[in-house]
């Protein structure tokens, strides 16, 4: 039994309308790659979680879901907290992971052990929800491909060093690949698999 | 030529509001309730529930109500309503050995430890209409009879005892219990799915595939080991707590069919068995349900496919009535367009061989 | 679930047992029970009360692999009492308002002073109900039973 009642704390006060602003937000941000978005509700996450991606997982997340955590979260109660609030299981293989919650700081060695999905369903793949230390400000990046006219440049503090070097990597396995959502707080912004990123 | 046109919306709104006075019937009679339905038309509520995959008593016979007793019409409002809640988790398995026993029969055995209980069956009425339901006539109390307390024993587990009978279906210790509403189907299918399918079949086509195999069609020698209806609990893991609890109660109907024997060089014969289970009372379709479920088995126990009760990708892709009715009843839509574009081409052809045949004609009186 | 009714520790087995039987309530023992309480607690909702779908389960030929049967709606609720007890409950079917009560029911269930009235007032009686109406459902039954009689013996 969880003796872990924070646990049971949080969560959104208004499921149905904060979830579904949360995803309007988060369909936005897929469609306009680069794009800073803030969250507004808070969906009073355990720490070390981020607002924005506690926001994003009780959205996002459910039954059918499962998600894998980076060694950080998985020793605090995010996990529970997940699995209270939006029913996902947790597990430890990158493989059937459908989301993936990244904390700042971590260190990322591949993206190859995560479901890129299959050339039939590749939206079989994981999302990878990244926390960074701010979004806005910071090291110069420029983004272009669909869903930005010519190139979008975008400031980000903290972003995991070996992570250009794996978003190449992801890109030749179109239209296969994992998508990336970064999130600093409350803020967040989308990396679909199409982006190219130069430094 | 194409035009694009708009328009019915009056028409339409007008059908609704006039379905919805045929669907209220005559005024001067009392409406019915989603109670009554549920209490009085139960078999028709638990046909429902059955095909729509869902189980939900009130639920199903609002559906009923609202499609004016069509059934296909109501398993599709519960299927549409299904879609729009949440997965909470999975069940434990029900545990059908420790049902709450309202009727068990089996033809294969007579004396059996619990009993024949026939319970609240068709079997053995006269089907005389019964002119005594057209007034509202108190009905007495059933009978009782002290029940004792002998476990009603699964058939299949007397059999079991001796080695002359298959044994439960296990699949691989690492399969995954597969799931056709979340994952598309894909052919050939492992055993569990093909069960999922069929518990949603349609029961006239699934009576109708058991009742060819009866006839010759993929023949596999059936006797009910046992039919047994009643209430079963069902439990969940509640990960807050850490353990399972109980739901609540659900009435499932279970059929043993027990089907022609089977042996070889390494296996002494044994009898081979089919399976059903079925949300609600539902009888004919566990029946039909295990003789088609065994017909399936016909690779897996090496015998020739030959008739169309044994065709998995055949049974399995046609046996979901939803699916049927939609693409069926789709061809009354406006097909305005492809409809002329066939037109016009019959015309072509047909101009085509009137001015090759006037051609001939021409020739030919020119010969003459 | 013999097994696990077997390794569960006291505690967890009473509470099994409270939230199995607060699952099999009639409404009306609730609200009667709820109308009956002289003080009510000040409930906070943690979760819900939902309304969602559990795959319910069968077994291959009755024991052996699990299989996807259908689906079956159910409603939960877990609401918290001032003093932090969390209560949590389900039940098949959509009624809420029965379901966010018996949440309430096994939350005061765990508070040492209001678990003798939730037995005595609450669990008794339903426990009481259900066992009666099995009872009289398996006896409706057994008056069903066929006994044959032996016309001939077929042996000569």
């Amino acid at each position: 039994m969880s003796a872990n009642t924070h646990v049971f704390t949080g969560g959104f006060s208004d499921p149905v309308f904060q979830s579904q602003s949360v995803f309007r937000m988060l369909m936005d941000g897929m469609a306009r790659p680069g794009s800073v978005h803030a969250v507004e509700h808070d969906a009073g996450q355990p720490d070390p979680l981020g607002t924005a991606a506690g926001a994003i997982a009780l959205t996002l997340c459910d039954h059918d879901t499962p998600v894998w955590l980076s060694a950080g979260f998985s020793k605090s109660s995010v996990g529970e907290w997940m699995g209270f609030h939006s029913g996902a299981s947790l597990t430890r293989e990158k493989a059937e992971a459908r989301f993936a919650f990244v904390e700042a700081g971590a260190a990322l060695s591949s993206f190859g052990l995560f479901s890129p999905g299959t050339q039939e369903y590749p939206d079989r793949s994981t999302t990878l929800v990244i926390e960074v230390a701010a979004l806005g400000e910071g090291q110069s990046f420029t983004l272009s491909g669909p869903g930005i006219l010519q190139s979008k440049s975008v400031e980000i503090t903290g972003l995991p060093e070996a992570f250009l070097r794996l978003w190449a990597d992801n890109r030749p396995l179109f239209p296969r690949g994992v998508d990336v959502i970064l999130t600093a707080g409350r803020s967040f912004l989308c990396l679909p698999r199409t982006t190219k990123i130069v430094a | 030529m194409y035009v694009a046109v708009k328009g019915g919306e009056a028409a339409i709104s007008n059908a609704h509001r006039l379905l919805a006075d045929r669907r209220r019937g005559d005024r001067s009679l009392p409406s019915i309730t989603i109670d009554q339905v549920a209490e009085q038309l139960g078999l028709a509520v638990d046909r429902v529930m059955a095909e729509a995959s869902l189980y939900d008593r009130s639920l199903a016979a609002l559906a009923v109500r609202q499609s004016r007793g069509d059934l296909i019409e109501a398993i599709f409002l519960l299927r549409a309503y299904r879609t729009t809640l949440p997965r909470f988790g999975s069940s434990v398995p029900l545990d059908t050995a420790e049902m709450q026993v309202e009727r068990r029969v089996s033809a294969t055995y007579k004396d059996l430890p619990g009993g024949q209980l026939l319970g609240p069956t068709f079997d053995y009425t006269h089907r005389l209409l019964d002119p005594s339901l057209l007034s509202d006539e108190a009905v007495e109390e059933p009978a009782r009879r002290n029940a004792g307390d002998e476990q009603i024993m699964r058939v299949s587990d007397i059999l079991a005892h001796e080695g002359l009978i298959e044994a439960d279906g296990e699949l691989p210790q690492d399969h995954q219990a597969g799931d056709l509403t979340r994952e598309p189907m894909e052919f050939p299918m492992s055993r569990d799915l093909r069960l999922q399918a069929l518990a949603r079949g349609d029961e006239g086509f699934l009576l109708a595939l058991g009742y060819s195999t009866q006839r010759g069609y993929g023949r596999n020698h059936p006797f009910v080991g046992e039919i047994r209806i009643g209430e079963v609990e069902v439990e969940m893991d509640v990960p807050e707590l850490g353990f399972a609890v109980s739901l609540g109660h659900i009435r499932v109907t279970e059929c043993q069919m027990v089907n022609q024997f089977k042996g070889s060089s390494k296996a002494p014969p044994q009898f081979t068995r089919g399976y059903g289970l079925v949300f609600g009372q539902s009888e004919r379709k566990s029946m039909s349900m295990s003789l088609v479920d065994r017909a399936l088995r016909a690779e897996e126990l090496g015998e020739d496919i030959t008739a169309p009760a044994q065709d998995e990708e055949f049974v399995i892709s046609h046996s979901d009535n939803v699916q049927a009715t939609g693409f069926v009843e789709h061809l009354k839509l406006p097909h305005y367009v492809d409809f002329q574009a066939e037109l016009a081409m019959v015309r072509r052809m047909r101009a085509d061989i009137e001015g090759a045949r006037d051609g001939e004609t021409e020739m030919k009186d020119a010969a003459e | 679930m013999d097994a696990a009714e077997q390794t569960l520790p006291a505690e967890q087995a009473g509470r099994r047992r409270c939230v199995s039987l607060l699952a099999g309530a009639i409404a009306g023992e609730l609200h009667a029970a709820w109308d009956a309480l002289k003080d009510k607690p000040e409930t906070k909702p943690v979760r819900g009360p939902e309304t969602g779908l559990v795959m319910v389960r069968g077994r291959i030929g009755g024991g052996g692999s699990p299989f996807n049967l259908g689906e079956a709606t159910v409603t939960r609720a877990t609401i918290a009492l001032a003093s932090g007890t969390v209560g949590h409950a389900q039940a098949l079917g959509t009624d809420k308002q029965k379901v966010r009560l018996a949440a309430i029911f096994d939350a005061l269930w765990q508070e040492d002073a209001t678990r003798e009235h939730i037995e005595s007032r609450l669990l008794t009686p339903i426990e009481n109900r259900i066992a009666a109406e099995n009872k009289a459902k398996a006896e409706e039954t057994a008056a069903t039973r066929v006994d044959f009689f032996t016309m001939v013996r077929g042996e000569d």
